[in-house]
């Protein structure tokens, strides 16, 4: 099998024959990294998923998941994929375990193969104390981790995240991510996901695809689109009064310097690395740096340099609120 | 790490299970599955007893030998010869009593009201029950389940039947349930009624509930909202009851009426029942029903699969 799990090739999607959700996006994942989805709510991020995951058929192109063609051997990839879709499927009236093993039914799971994985994923999620409580008890953190453990029952190879970290809270989302991360370092498991969270993408994924309008804008690491908008920014202020610019512009990565009033801006890549050499270096000359910060260009930079607008505006469309209004309501139930 | 192999290919997984998760909805819940008992015993006892069709003949004073007496007294007072009179009378007053039973049975083809009528629920279960199968599509699409179920390797056609298996189960447990109560309300059975009967009328339940349950669902398979199936379920629901045999005979009914009953399933339906419980069973006719619930049945469940299969996979 070759190397790239998921391929898409101009995989575009019209709804009633006017609304393009996806317009002839080109992608490839690779066999264990995680691949984020990242674009405001409408982009086109769960409709593309619904495609991978076969619920809904291209308008054109074509697209593959570990080498099924999604149109044309649909059924076969429907046993290899998981999906953790952004609602809470979970059914209220059963328990987290008979869920579980609702949901390894539908994959044809024999009963006691269901059981012992049910076992293990009550554990791996956490919820092993809950298993003989109804759902309708649970909290939005529970339930995200019970449509985590259902959309693993079968083993998956790859697994599709679509919004997983929605309506969460900082700290339930930082487990949400651990979770994550465990699942791609133990199991060697390829991820797709999806998100509208700048820092979640930054934070998990190993390559971003930022969408808009259907479009993909770019693709590449969080850290690489980054530093292609020319690197972090060093303020930094020195007690001495001599000017020091062209020391600075010595150091290695750094990019532009520029005296403004009493203190230094100064361009630089790998501004975290970048900042102790140059301490280092004005300390050799008997300088002393009396103030230093460091900002680092955030996705938002670069979605605001890709698509000519932030992504919170674009957040907010009134279609989007009342969308993720409609799932946090269910979330606090 | 994958190990679909060992997996079933059954084409037919999972029907068990979703089947059986609408089932637990139904009675791991006390106060719904509480309701959906009552209900019929509502309907029985607010139809069944308060309408005593049957009692308007016999229990009222026309009928009586106070009104023979009442004129056997105004023809002795014209002066009539009164040798013969008693006798003519007598036989009078036989007829006046028997006629109660004999409208009834003519009308009803039963001498009970209440049996007829009791019966007649059945059908009326079958309806009700199978028309909320159209709603728990659209909560499964709102809530997002459908969308998870159908991202497994479930067939679509299976999805569309364990909604309509769950509605006829549902539907035939009711039944069963609603023959104890009305026997235990005085149901009269029919001369030749053995217990195989009720099979039959498990059997044609089976049938018309697949049937019914197929078009609602195909009805409300692409709605998103659920304010849409409820008012298709009003508007046809009254109807549809009113205009078969399930609470009054057809051939009284006028013209119009008469033939919306003939092509209505229920009529059937009812009809079958009747004749399993409570008539003298008239092989033909019976025979007759099966053959029409049978062919509504297979006919809306493709008309029901096909279009929903269609829509599911869009």
């Amino acid at each position: 099998m070759s190397e790239e799990v998921i391929k898409a090739e101009g995989l575009t999607k019209v709804f009633n024959k006017h609304l393009t959700a996806v317009d002839h996006v080109d992608f490839s994942v690779k066999q264990g990294e995680i691949f984020g989805f990242l674009g405001p709510n409408g982009a086109g991020k769960t409709t593309t998923i619904n495609m991978l995951i076969t619920i809904l058929k291209p308008t054109e192109g074509k697209a593959s998941v570990l080498g099924f063609d999604i149109a044309k051997q649909d059924y076969a990839v429907r046993n290899v994929v998981g999906v953790v879709p952004q609602e809470y499927t979970a059914d209220e009236d059963l328990t987290g375990l008979e869920n579980i093993l609702l949901c390894a039914d539908l994959y044809g799971i024999p009963r006691n193969v269901a059981k012992d994985r049910a076992v293990d994923l009550l554990k791996l999620v956490e919820l092993t104390d809950f298993k003989d409580k109804k759902v309708q008890i649970f909290s939005g953190g529970m339930r995200r981790r019970l449509e985590l453990a259902c959309g693993l029952v079968n083993r998956p190879k790859v697994l599709f995240l679509d919004e997983p970290t929605l309506g969460l809270d900082v700290q339930t989302r930082t487990a949400t991510w651990n979770y994550i991360r465990k699942l791609k370092k133990e199991y060697g498991m390829t991820l797709f996901m999806t998100t509208h969270y700048l820092e979640e993408a930054d934070a998990l994924c190993d390559r971003v695809a930022i969408i808009d309008h259907g479009k993909i804008v770019v693709v590449g690491p969080p850290e690489e689109l980054k530093h292609s908008l020319g690197g972090d920014l060093i303020t930094l202020s020195i007690k001495e009064d001599a000017d020091v610019s062209e020391l600075i512009q010595k150091s290695e990565h750094v990019k532009d310097v520029k005296k403004e009033g009493g203190s230094y801006r100064i361009k630089a890549e790998y501004g975290e690395m970048t900042a102790p050499f140059i301490i280092e270096a004005l300390r050799k000359k008997g300088y002393t740096v009396t103030k230093l910060s460091l900002t680092e260009p955030t996705l938002n930079e670069v979605y605001l340099e890709y698509t000519g607008k932030s992504m919170r505006d674009a957040e907010e469309s009134r279609e989007a609120f009342a969308a993720q209004r409609m799932t946090m309501r269910r979330a606090r139930q | 790490m994958s190990e679909t192999n060992g997996n079933s290919k059954n084409k037919l997984h999972g029907l068990w299970a979703l089947t059986n998760r609408e089932l637990k909805k139904w009675y791991k819940a006390p106060v719904i599955f509480l309701l959906s008992i009552i209900q019929p015993i509502l309907w029985m006892g607010l139809l069944g007893k308060a309408m005593n069709i049957g009692a308007i003949f016999t229990g009222t004073s026309f009928m009586t030998s106070d009104l023979v007496g009442r004129l056997q007294q105004s023809l002795l007072q014209h002066g009539m010869p009164s040798q013969n009179i008693p006798s003519f009378f007598g036989d009078l007053g036989n007829i006046f009593s028997g006629l109660g039973s004999s409208v009834m049975t003519d009308v009803f083809n039963t001498t009970d009201y209440f049996s007829y009528m009791a019966v007649g629920m059945i059908a009326f279960t079958a309806l009700f029950t199978t028309m909320f199968s159209g709603m728990s599509v659209v909560w499964d699409r709102r809530l997002g389940f459908l969308n998870k179920v159908l991202s497994t390797p479930v067939s679509r056609a299976v999805i569309i039947f364990s909604k309509v298996l769950s509605a006829t189960l549902r539907s035939m447990f009711q039944a069963g349930l609603i023959i104890l109560i009305a026997v235990a309300f005085g149901l009269q059975f029919g001369a030749n009624f053995t217990v195989l009967n009720i099979l039959g009328v498990f059997a044609i339940m089976f049938l018309v509930c697949v049937g019914l349950s197929s078009i609602f669902i195909a009805i409300t398979i692409r709605s998103t909202r659920i304010e849409t199936p409820m008012a298709v379920v009003n508007l046809i629901n009254l109807p549809l009851m009113f205009a078969s045999n399930a609470f009054f005979p057809t051939k009284f009914m006028p013209d119009w009426l008469q033939s919306i009953a003939k092509v209505n399933p229920l009529t059937y339906t009812t009809d079958a029942v009747r004749q399993l419980l409570i008539f003298n069973t008239d092989w033909t006719t019976l025979a007759g029903d099966f053959a029409y619930v049978g062919v509504f049945a297979v006919v809306a469940a493709s008309i029901g699969i096909v279009l929903s299969w269609r829509f599911l996979s869009k």
